[in-house]
């Protein structure tokens, strides 16, 4: 278990988080909400030790992450952030074979290749996997990268807005493939994300941040609510269930207000 | 998961014929500076050359490695070394010790001397500079750079200052030194700072698996387990005493690492270091190698070195910069 305990950050005189305590348990996905500048990415960066804490400890399995041996924390914990620009004339392999570095150091074995392999397939990308990065969308590099974090194979796989330029098809395979982390391997996925819709869907856990303090921390299910949602986004928000799937409206401005003015229940969004 | 499909074979990256043809033509030139023009008085000419030669091929030799090395640290193309003001330190302790000790001062005018003295400076502004700015848990080399780059600033003005100052008669004997030189090299230095860079080198070699990762980024070489402050403190200090040790043998000379990384980035068609700096290395060789032997041979002594590194190195960046310009 990843456990962030009473984190405090500050950049300047501005406090970005203000104490927050939440904990990542494996077998479960996990999705961090809320708006901009809420202080998600700075949490999970925190939490991956890519950022110092100004207070507050993260603790995995029971060692202060400060205590972890560099190498063995890189097998146990793996973080992709939001902007990844290389500067390096790379193909899709071998960034991804990067991703092996804490295991072999460099030194490929068949092991390591076996892996690289099972990364590229999972993300689709066995076509392209000769390409330069440079070559690639955006949507295509963003799966590359996604695909490192994979072939690292740790225990804890921290995702900070993975379906940044990701058209639809490719962000419903993503979010099947982490979901796949999670139900066969056991494995913990975090992910910053912005599209509540897939968050809720994917998820089994959500925490909700707003100025540095959680305002939501539980099932996935059940941040569905336009009280909630407005809680922490400060918008009228409709929710609905299409196929069974809870879905939420907040771009509809006089959908929202109806939804929020009539009941404080979710709204039926008709499908026929 | 499903089984892999076939796909088209890997584009072939050449890496080692570039670097054979690199190291051909480095001995080649070593060579040709060795015996043109010796009309048979080979008992006199083979020395001196041969010293010449070997600081040459040591100063080439570091400043490829520590450009490559620095680039790989701040994942950056265009940074290198020089930025960090050794280069202008150097030419300051130059005119201090001018101005204050005069140009007959054993300090000033034994090159013995004036070798550990230069290289002992730069390695404590080094250390300092490593002390002061790349402490604590924020390590950013961004500031560490800043730092540098103004008190490489400062250190010029003072120098400019000093050398305004300085005898005319006396500024005469130590003005040579402003400018990288390989025409007083004597043996009793070489010997030492080939040592010193032999000795950073391999205490460095542990390090190297690091640097294809660390040229991701900071982030992405956290995240693959390196442990990011101790190995980059580690290299940035090396790094500092490459430079040192190659200015203090044969004068300011890091502008040419820009050039020889980027030749290496460009012939090479791969992302690893070592052959990358391999190639730097060997790249830095041909230049001051080449260099010399045009500076001698065809332009008599008109020119400074750098000057004519720079220009031929500059047109050549530019081209290609023009060839590679959707790359970047």
């Amino acid at each position: 278990m990843v456990k962030a305990d009473r984190i405090v950050k500050r950049y300047g005189t501005k406090t970005v988080l203000d104490g927050v305590s939440v904990a990542v348990e494996p077998g479960r996905l996990t999705s961090f909400i809320g708006p901009n500048g809420a202080g998600k990415s700075t949490l999970l960066s925190i939490m991956t030790r890519l950022v110092p804490a100004d207070g507050g400890q993260v603790w995995l399995d029971g060692r202060e992450l400060g205590r972890w041996d560099s190498r063995e924390l890189a097998r146990r914990i793996s973080v992709l952030r939001q902007f990844n620009h290389v500067p390096l004339r790379l193909t899709v392999r071998e960034l991804v074979a990067f991703g092996r570095f804490p295991h072999s150091q460099g030194r490929l074995t068949k092991a390591d290749e076996a892996a690289v392999n099972r990364a590229l397939a999972a993300m689709e990308l066995w076509d392209i996997q000769h390409k330069l990065l440079d070559q690639l969308s955006g949507g295509q590099r963003q799966r590359a990268f996604i695909a490192m974090v994979v072939a690292q194979e740790t225990d804890y796989v921290f995702l900070d807005e993975p379906l940044n330029n990701v058209d639809m098809r490719h962000a419903v395979q993503v979010m099947k493939l982490l979901r796949r982390l999670v139900d066969e391997e056991g494995r913990a996925v975090v992910v910053v994300m912005h599209d509540i819709n897939l968050a809720v869907h994917y998820s089994d856990h959500v925490v909700a941040l707003k100025e540095g303090g959680v305002v939501y921390d539980g099932p996935a299910r059940d941040v569905m609510e336009p009280a909630t949602l407005k809680d922490v986004f400060d918008i009228d928000v409709a929710v609905g269930e299409i196929q069974s799937c809870r879905v939420c409206v907040y771009f509809a401005d006089g959908l929202g207000a109806r939804a929020n003015g009539r009941a404080r229940d979710a709204v039926d969004v008709v499908v026929r | 998961m499903r089984a892999e499909p076939a796909v088209a074979a890997a584009p072939s990256r050449p890496v080692v014929r570039p670097l054979v043809g690199l190291a051909l033509g480095a001995a080649a030139l070593m060579a040709l500076f060795l015996v043109i023009n010796a009309a048979g008085m080979w008992g006199y000419v083979l020395p001196r050359r041969a010293v010449r030669v070997a600081a040459m091929a040591l100063a080439g030799l570091t400043i490829g490695a520590s450009t490559v090395i620095f680039q790989s640290i701040t994942a950056n193309r265009i940074l290198t070394p020089g930025l960090m003001g050794l280069d202008r330190l150097y030419v300051l302790i130059q005119s201090a010790a001018t101005y204050f000790l005069g140009a007959a001062h054993p300090w000033v005018s034994d090159l013995r001397t004036n070798f550990f003295l230069c290289a002992g400076v730069m390695a404590l502004f080094a250390v300092a500079l490593q002390r002061l700015f790349l402490s604590g848990r924020q390590t950013n080399i961004y500031v560490l750079l800043l730092v540098g780059v103004v008190a490489g600033t400062l250190f010029d003005s003072l120098a400019s200052f000093l050398v305004v100052l300085i005898d005319p008669n006396e500024f005469l004997i130590i003005q040579s030194r402003m400018f990288a030189s390989f025409n007083r090299i004597s043996v009793g230095l070489l010997w030492p700072a080939a040592a010193a860079v032999l000795a950073v080198l391999a205490w460095l070699a542990p390090s190297f698996r690091y640097l294809d990762v660390l040229a991701l980024g900071r982030d992405h070489a956290v995240s693959l387990g390196v442990n990011y402050y101790r190995v980059v403190r580690q290299l940035l200090i090396a790094v500092f005493l490459l430079v040192a040790v190659s200015t203090a043998l044969v004068g300011p000379i890091t502008f040419l690492g820009l050039i020889v990384a980027n030749v290496a980035y460009e012939l090479l068609d791969t992302y690893r270091r070592v052959p990358l700096m391999a190639a730097a290395s060997l790249g830095g060789v041909i230049a001051l190698v080449g260099g010399q032997l045009i500076l001698e041979h065809l332009l008599v002594f008109s020119v400074p070195l750098p000057v004519l590194i720079n220009f031929a190195g500059g047109v050549l960046f530019m081209y290609l910069l023009f060839k590679e310009r959707s790359a970047w």
